[in-house]
Parts: C-alpha cells; structure tokens; sequence
C-alpha cells in the first residue's frame, strides 16, 4: 500500500525574469515500511520534493497523495494538522526547541495532538530509550552532541506515531560515529516497528544502507533502484 | 508547556529581556513617581482651597457669587433649610455671612480684610477650625469679638487682647464700624484666606453689618464629596430656585480647576512622550526577537505547531517580560511614594511663591491611590500587546520554508 503519491508533481520558481523548475513532472510512489534514500548532486530538487510531499511548499502541478489525502487541496490550518498527524519530520540542524529538554521536545508533539500528560511523559521516555539517550532526558539540546540532538529529533519525529519520516540531510552535520548510531537506530525502527523513511541525503553512509535509492537531477528522477 | 516555553524564551538572552525589562521598569516607576506627585499636590491644594473657602457646595442667593456683596445675602427659608437636612447625602448646612472692610489697629497701617461670620462650633466640627488655633480661641455664640488669621495678626502687629478696628459698609448701605478685642489667631494654612480673614460669630457680624437673619451662603457638608452633582441635582428639587441656587466648588471656582487641568496636561504631554520611548523600546526587542526567531518559526510550523499557538506562545512571552517590568517599576515607585505621602516635600523660593499665589499651602505630597499603579501598569502593559503584535503578524504570514531557509 502506497504511503506516498505523487503524480505529475512540478514546482517552478521565479528568478528575475527566468523560470526555475525545482521539481519537474515527478511521479513517485512509496509504500509503508520502505527505507528510501532521494540522492542527487547539489540543486537537484531534493529538499523541494521532501517539502512538497511534506506539504511545507505547493506543487505548481500536479498531485501529492499521503495516506489517500490530497495534501495539495488542503488549506493551511488543515495542512499543518496533516502533517502533526501524519508526517515525522528531522531536519538537518536538528532543530529541537532549544529551551526545552530532550523529554519534552519529545512530549512537546504530543502535547500539540492533545495527548493526556501521562500518556506523553511514558511515550517520551519510552522513544529516548529507543534512541539510547534513557540518561540524557533531562538535558537541554546546547547541553547535548550533534549526534544526541539529531536522536531527540528522530524520538519527535516518530512521537505523533506518523504515517512516514521525512528526512532532509539528516546526517549532514554529523561525525562518522554518530552517523552509523543514527542510522543503526532508525533501520532498526524501520525493520521492527515497520517505520517509513524517506531521506534527502548526499552521504555516501546513508546512501549505503538505504533499501531503495532514487537520484533525482535538474528536477526529475533519473534513477529509481532497489536493493 | 507553551506558559513554560514563553517563560525560558524570556531568558534565552538575558541581556536584551533585562535591558527591555528595565527600561519599562524605569519608565513606569517615573510615570508613577510624576503623577503620584501630581495628584497628591493636587489633592491637597483642592481640599486646602475648599476648606479654607466654599466648602464643597454652598446654598446661596441667586448671583452672590457672581457679585459677592451683602446686597445679595438672603435669609435661608426655614422648610426649605430643614427639606435640605433631611436629604439623603447631607450631613449639615453651616450659615456663613462675608463681606470685606478696611482693618485698622494703632500699631499699623490699614489693611483690606474678609470678614467671615460663622457658628465656630460647627466649623470647627466640620472644617477643624479650632484645630487651626495657635493662640487664644475662636468667638462663641453671641460673643462679641475676633478671630485673626495668622499673616493679617503679623501685618497689623495685633496679638490676643489686643483691638482690631473694622471700618466698612453693611447692608443696604448701613455703616459698618466697630472695635472688637482679638480672642484668638489662627494658621488657616491657605496663604491666601491666611492674609486677610477675621472670624466673627455669625450674629455678630449680623449685628455690625446690619443684616439681622441673613447669610451670604448656608456650606453643605456632603457624605461623599465625589458625589456632589447627583447631591446637587436632589437638593435643587428641594429649594426655591427663583431666588436661590445650588453651587459646588467646581462651579464656584473654575479657575482653579483650570490651573490644575493645564499644570495636569503637561503632565501628560511629558508621560507621552515616555509612553512612546517605552513603546519603541519594546518594538525594537519584537523586531529583534522575531527576526532572531523566524527559523524557529519555522520549523515549529512544520512539525504541526498550528500558527494560533505559536502566536498565542509569542504573545505571552511579551506579556510576561511586560509584567515583570511593570512588577518592578510599581514595586519600586511604591516606598518612595509612601515615603514622600508621609513626609510631603516643602517648596521654597519661586516655587513657594507660586503656590501661594494660587492659594495653595506650599507642600508637595504624594498620591498612593492605587488607582495610580493600576492606570499606568495597564497602559504600558497595553503598549506591549499592542507592540507585540508585530510577532503576531509575522506568525501568520510566516512561509515555514522560506523560514527555515534564513
């Protein structure tokens, strides 16, 4: 079953007075439990296809189907209550709110889905521990690693139980170490708890474990493998 | 969560939220401070004025006070005088007669004086006169006899037991002339009233002008001093007003509620101004914050935070750094507001001078009416809201990718 549809999928750009087509004419497909990698050299249209199917951006053209919802009708209040519901998001500076601990960057989702104290305090903990850091609760994101930071984030990420994980660069900003910890993590919630992922990466490690590699260049896929 | 997130962001920088905190702090202590002074100085040239002049409301002949002479006494009709006693609000009606003569002693020269004649038990229950005494007493009923304010003693060099003669013109032309002992001298504390006044008993000024049962205007005493129109309207109902009529002190004397309106409207001008310096103050720290923060924004939008919340989180994110810095300018105003209550400043010099030539005691004390740190706490905590705004539009019209992008 497809997670994510996209059809005809386009985003141009004004620059002065030329056009820019970011994404041009995509279709994708991905189905539940797929670890995927979008690879590409620098401009391809990478994170503007991740924001399209992430509803952060409008297509031009075409259509974006996340779990059976045309995300691309939606207005914007339903559109960022889509995406709290359905979508998991890691971005490549980690983004954690800085005045918060790890514990409730983590419940700070699901206090947004309206979930019961309780509920997100066990769920927090429950995801930390996941992601290895059960002693790093209590800390503030300057007080962790790049690494550490980028594990809370994926703990938020999959906090609101998401249809799928978009991952912009997620290991951009990461030493080697850390890197493999992240991915061992995220592949073991892909293979136990049947997680999607959906990266935008450049790194030769990502691009390694991912199962299925789709290389987009000027907009378009040129390139849709599985391992 | 989102109080919790409001309050640590306050002191994400701590610098800039205690700079902004202290300049609405500053701003508001000085507000507070300005107008304590202001309204306690005026508080108190009001009630010294009206003590030692009208009274609060005054029952009098149609146009004394526009031509204040003997001409325009009237005898108080008694169903009418007892109509007036029995309304609701009325605690008492003080008879007074006034007229002016020319005042003579053997020891100087002539001077120009107010003659005031008064039941001086009454004016003592109701205006403390006795309590203004600093030498001898005050003329009892029936008793012939003169109270002297203080300055006119000292300018007719006259003490107790000496003679003041007073030569004047009474009623319907009779003349007034007569030499009454001096039984007391008093601090009227008004330096105007304290230049010129001499108590008489109200019959024997009667008997010296000539107007046997007349009076130039029955004082009412009023429960509630802030009440006076509604008290005033009932007691029209009450008299004739053909030939009488009701006057409260605003109406009596307009100018001084002029003067203090125009000294008051500088007041404000200053206070404007300083509400502005506030005001821009705290804009600068919401540009700064939400330029700072428009990544966070951002990002915020794109994990599901919808853009009410985050506006609401921004909005009491201000409030509350505005609520610390109105907590502490009204903190810090207050002791020395209290302080100065307590011990009112003394003026001298020009000041001095000016003061008394509006009647004034010269004395500056402070208000602590809390009505004062309500006021001015409320404006610049609605200056905040209204600066903080700017986030809220912002919020709203954030684009998360372009957010993220910066």
């Amino acid at each position: 079953m497809s997670v994510i549809e996209a059809k005809n999928l386009s985003r141009v750009y004004q620059d002065g007075e030329s056009l820019i087509r970011a994404v041009d004419q995509i279709d994708l497909s991905v189905k539940a439990g797929e670890f995927t990698a979008i690879i590409g050299p620098s401009g391809s249209g990478k994170t503007t296809l991740l924001n399209l199917i992430g509803g952060l951006d409008s297509p031009s053209e075409g259509t974006v189907i996340v779990d059976g919802k045309a995300i691309h009708e939606l207005k914007d209040n339903q559109l960022i209550n889509f995406r709290l519901q359905h979508i998991g998001f890691v971005f490549q500076a980690y983004n954690l709110i800085p005045v918060l601990t790890a514990q409730e960057n983590v419940e700070f989702i699901m206090l947004l889905q309206g979930e019961k104290p309780q509920l997100r305090e066990a769920r927090a903990k429950e995801l930390l521990t996941a992601v290895g850091l059960e002693n790093q609760m209590h800390k503030r994101p300057s007080e962790l690693s790049g690494g550490q930071q980028q594990r809370v984030a994926v703990a938020r990420a999959l906090a609101s139980k998401p249809s799928f994980v978009l991952a912009d660069e997620p290991t951009a900003n990461l030493d080697s170490k850390s890197t493999e910890d992240l991915l061992d993590i995220m592949h073991r919630l892909n293979k136990e708890e049947g997680i999607t992922f959906l990266f935008s990466t450049h790194d030769q490690r990502v691009i390694d474990r991912a199962e299925r590699l789709i290389y987009v260049e000027d907009g378009k896929i040129k390139n849709d493998t599985r391992s | 969560m989102l109080v919790k997130i409001a309050w640590r962001n306050i002191w994400r920088n701590k610098r800039r939220s205690l700079i902004t905190l202290a300049s609405v702090a500053f701003a508001l202590f000085f507000a507070i401070i300005m107008r304590s002074m202001q309204l306690g100085t005026y508080d108190l040239a009001y009630s010294s004025v009206i003590n030692a002049t009208t009274g609060y409301m005054q029952w009098q002949a149609k146009g004394y006070w526009d031509k204040q002479s003997l001409e325009k006494s009237f005898a108080p009709d008694s169903l009418q005088r007892q109509a007036i006693e029995n309304t609701e609000g009325v605690v008492a009606l003080l008879p007074r007669l006034e007229s002016f003569a020319l005042l003579a002693s053997d020891k100087s020269e002539t001077k120009p004086g107010f003659l005031r004649g008064v039941n001086a038990h009454l004016e003592s229950q109701y205006f403390n006169l006795n309590e203004k005494l600093i030498a001898g007493r005050l003329p009892q009923s029936g008793e012939t006899g003169v109270t002297l304010a203080e300055k006119l003693a000292e300018s007719l060099k006259l003490n107790v037991g000496d003679t003041l003669v007073v030569i004047g013109q009474g009623y319907h032309g009779m003349s007034a002339n007569g030499k009454y002992p001096v039984l007391g001298i008093a601090d009227l504390k008004n330096p105007q009233a304290n230049k010129s006044t001499v108590y008489f008993d109200l019959k024997e000024l009667q008997f010296l002008t000539g107007a046997y049962g007349q009076v130039c205007a029955q004082v009412i005493i009023p429960e509630d001093h802030n009440e006076l129109d509604q008290l005033k309207n009932r007691l029209t109902a009450k008299i004739d007003t053909s030939s009488t009529e009701m006057l409260t002190w605003r109406e009596m004397m307009p100018e001084l509620i002029e003067a203090m309106e125009a000294d008051s409207a500088g007041g404000l001008a200053i206070l404007f101004i300083l509400y502005l310096v506030i005001g821009f103050g705290m804009l600068g720290t919401i540009l700064m914050l939400t330029a700072e923060r428009k990544p966070e924004f951002g990002i915020l939008l794109s994990i599901g935070m919808n853009r009410l919340r985050l506006a609401w989180s921004t909005f009491m994110e201000t409030t509350f750094l505005s609520f610390l810095g109105i907590l502490t300018g009204s903190l810090f105003a207050l002791p020395i507001a209290l302080y100065y209550h307590n011990n009112p400043i003394e003026l001298s010099g020009d000041m001095d001078a000016m003061m008394e030539d509006y009647g004034m005691e010269p004395l500056m004390p402070f208000s602590i009416d809390p009505e004062i740190w309500f006021t001015h706490g409320s404006i610049v905590l609605i200056i905040s809201l209204i600066v903080s705004l700017y986030a809220i539009v912002s919020i709203f019209r954030l684009n998360p990718v372009k957010a993220m992008r910066r």
